[in-house]
């Protein structure tokens, strides 16, 4: 069965979504998806070690040969990402499994655990293919699942960031399927391998560059990209606890591998940064995401907001390290992919324990609540950290061979500049932490952690960002990998 | 009240709905039934074409639907649910799915010719000669696509015209939602 475990990977969230309908049991469906991320995140790391042991896997849909059928084709990037969207996606469903009350009806529950198993399957259906086509459809799958998971949260606000959240997704979504259209009709390919064989020879063609505009600023807005991020900052505040932390950590983290993949598996490096010199409109944008998110997050009132303001000044980090083109820079950007994932996944994790039990997001309702609650804001802290980048956490990691890169391409401003924006995660994160520490708490409030349900999750994201701060030899190892095969080195 | 109907004429005097229904109408009602049918049939016909032609699950399960929400609109949404009673329509929506991903999973295990076992859908193992196979295999999957598709297509039309004013204490105003 080892030789259909790629297409397992997306089948199995997909056909047991349909299960929780038959099923119609809360708890039973919760526990299902439960098994089915579990069983998930076996799979991705069985294609890992295929693929770090034996190279590209390719599988064929239906027996069809590659050009012609749907291609699934893993390498090191999409088995590294496939990794964590499933790790991330077996940490956050147990996460408080048996406490949180859901916002959806009792009656109602199979029908959310349905949703989070399709916007699972989405993405790691837009991972794992090799059609770009099939990459819109699943874009879809995930981006139809996500608008429905964000609108669950409390109160109207919630609908309303999910609504915009759908018309700018829905605007991305079509901007790529047009991006699509147009490779299509230069190249008549739909594989990925094919379209980057086939492509050069149309290099001259103004429909080619329009489509690269069109499939750039669809991903864009996905990635929520400076200054295509304005639905960001809301749908993760107002989504629930549990899908915030979700979305947060996988969701424009999938956009980035798409957004690598189109760039220097299907374009070419010398095309995008040769001929378009896209680089001349993505490092202004990047440095700009940098310091705009983490000024930002600074003046923010809700921990939640602020998080989602840190997340677009660190995409701007990833996207400086693609903009690089280099073997440094390409894996500081794939690094902090995976460790953006966890600190951010565990950072949203924090906020929801505090949540449950303080009932607020508000910064100045944070008072005291490191007395109250130690182990949880010990995990904020080590997580705030990460996010600023102190050595021995993973965000120093990632933030090193990006400024290894900046240095070794000779932007001797671009380096500062990455040290002065950690300077302003410094502010940030510092100002939380004093409010949690060092105010008092109001009068009356008793010390009550987090259940364990909820504090263990917490800290194994929270744990993983530590042990990959030290141990760096699998995350960068395999980033290096996969900046190598991106660049068309020999992996 | 029976069900509602989406297009219910109010009377503009008092703003109260008008009381004659659509069913009352007679020319309405009798078109309708006459037509509703047909393109049933036609539903069908445009499903089982799919295979050789133009045509398809999809296609077939949106025009389906459409023959069943224009009984609907006609006669009222407690007579359409008794014809296809929600429970079933989001059963619909599962099942149809797993058809289409069921013969894809069935394909892992049966092979053809010299392989052990087939891809992911497909069809070639699914009878004993492979072109057989590929009929079945495309069948069955359209099969699946109708009728997710016609339920899903009734679901959204039950949200629609299932909705009511109602008070929802945690949002403050009352707003439209379903019941």
């Amino acid at each position: 069965m080892t030789a259909h475990l790629p297409i397992l990977q997306v089948v199995l969230p997909l056909m047991a979504a349909p299960l929780c309908l038959l099923i119609r049991n809360g708890p039973a469906t919760r526990y299902l998806a439960i098994g089915v991320a579990w069983t998930s995140l076996w799979i991705a790391c069985q294609l890992l070690g295929q693929v770090v042991a034996e190279g590209p896997i390719s599988y064929m849909l239906g027996g069809w040969v590659a050009p012609f059928g749907i291609e699934y084709r893993i390498d090191a990037v999409n088995a590294y990402l496939l990794v964590i969207v499933t790790m991330i996606a077996s940490v956050v469903l147990p996460f408080g499994v048996d406490r949180i009350p859901l916002t959806v009806p009792a009656g109602k529950e199979y029908l959310y655990n349905a949703a989070f198993l399709l916007c699972i399957c989405g993405l790691l259906g837009i991972s794992i293919t090799g059609d770009i086509f099939n990459v819109f459809v699943f874009l879809e799958i995930s981006s139809l699942a996500s608008y429905t998971l964000i609108s669950l949260g409390k109160g109207r606000r919630a609908l309303r960031a999910a609504f915009s959240y759908l018309v700018m997704g829905t605007v991305g979504g079509t901007f790529f399927l047009i991006g699509v259209g147009l490779l299509y009709q230069a190249t008549g390919t739909l594989n990925m391998a094919d379209l980057a064989e086939r492509l050069p020879a149309s290099f001259g063609a103004r429909s080619v560059v329009v489509s690269f505009a069109f499939l750039t600023v669809g991903i864009g807005i996905k990635l929520a990209v400076f200054p295509l991020h304005q639905w960001l900052p809301n749908a993760y505040s107002h989504a629930p606890a549990r899908v915030s932390a979700f979305l947060a950590a996988t969701a424009t983290k999938v956009s980035f591998y798409l957004l690598l993949r189109v760039f220097f598996g299907i374009f070419g490096v010398t095309y995008v940064f040769g001929t378009l010199r896209a680089q001349n409109l993505l490092i202004p944008l990047s440095l700009l995401a940098m310091f705009v998110g983490s000024v930002a997050a600074i003046n923010q009132t809700n921990i939640k907001r602020l998080l989602a303001y840190s997340s677009i000044a660190q995409i701007g980090y990833m996207t400086l390290g693609l903009s690089m083109a280099s073997v440094d820079g390409l894996t500081g950007g794939i690094v902090h992919l995976f460790n953006h994932a966890l600190m951010k996944g565990g950072l949203f994790l924090v906020v929801a324990c505090v949540g449950y039990r303080l009932g607020s997001d508000r910064v100045e309702d944070w008072s005291g609540v490191g007395r109250r609650m130690p182990w949880t804001m010990a995990a904020f802290v080590v997580g705030g950290l990460s996010l600023i980048g102190v050595p021995g956490t993973v965000g120093f990691v990632s933030k090193w061979y990006l400024v290894l890169g900046a240095i070794n391409r000779g932007w001797t401003l671009v380096a500062p500049l990455i040290l002065l924006s950690s300077l302003l995660a410094v502010v940030y994160v510092w100002r939380i932490i004093e409010i949690a520490w060092f105010r008092q708490a109001p009068a009356g409030a008793k010390r009550e952690e987090a259940p364990l349900s909820m504090l263990v999750p917490t800290w194994v994201l929270i744990g993983a960002t530590l042990y990959f701060g030290f141990h760096t030899d699998l995350t960068v190892g395999v980033a290096r990998q996969a900046a190598q095969a991106l660049l068309g080195g020999t992996p | 009240m029976s069900g509602l109907d989406p297009l219910a004429g109010v009377d503009s005097a008092n703003g109260r709905r008008d009381p004659m229904r659509m069913q009352e109408k007679l020319v309405l009602r009798i078109v309708s039934k006459a037509t509703v049918p047909f393109i049933l049939l036609f539903a069908l016909y445009v499903q089982f074409h799919g295979d050789f032609g133009p045509g398809g699950g999809f296609q077939a399960g949106v025009i389906f639907a459409a023959g069943l929400i224009l009984y609907g609109v006609i006669f009222g949404l407690d007579m359409l649910e008794r014809v296809a009673p929600p429970r079933v329509v989001e059963f619909g929506i599962a099942l149809g799915i797993l058809i289409y991903g069921g013969v894809g999973v069935v394909s892992l295990f049966l092979g053809h010719g010299d392989a052990p076992a087939g891809n992911f859908l497909d069809y070639n193992g699914l009878a004993h000669d492979p072109v057989h196979g590929q009929h079945l295999g495309i069948l069955l999957v359209e099969l699946g696509v109708g009728i997710t598709v016609t339920a899903a297509m009734l679901a959204i039309f039950y949200m629609f015209a299932g909705r009511r004013m109602v008070e929802r204490p945690e949002f403050g105003a009352p707003e439209e939602d379903q019941p």
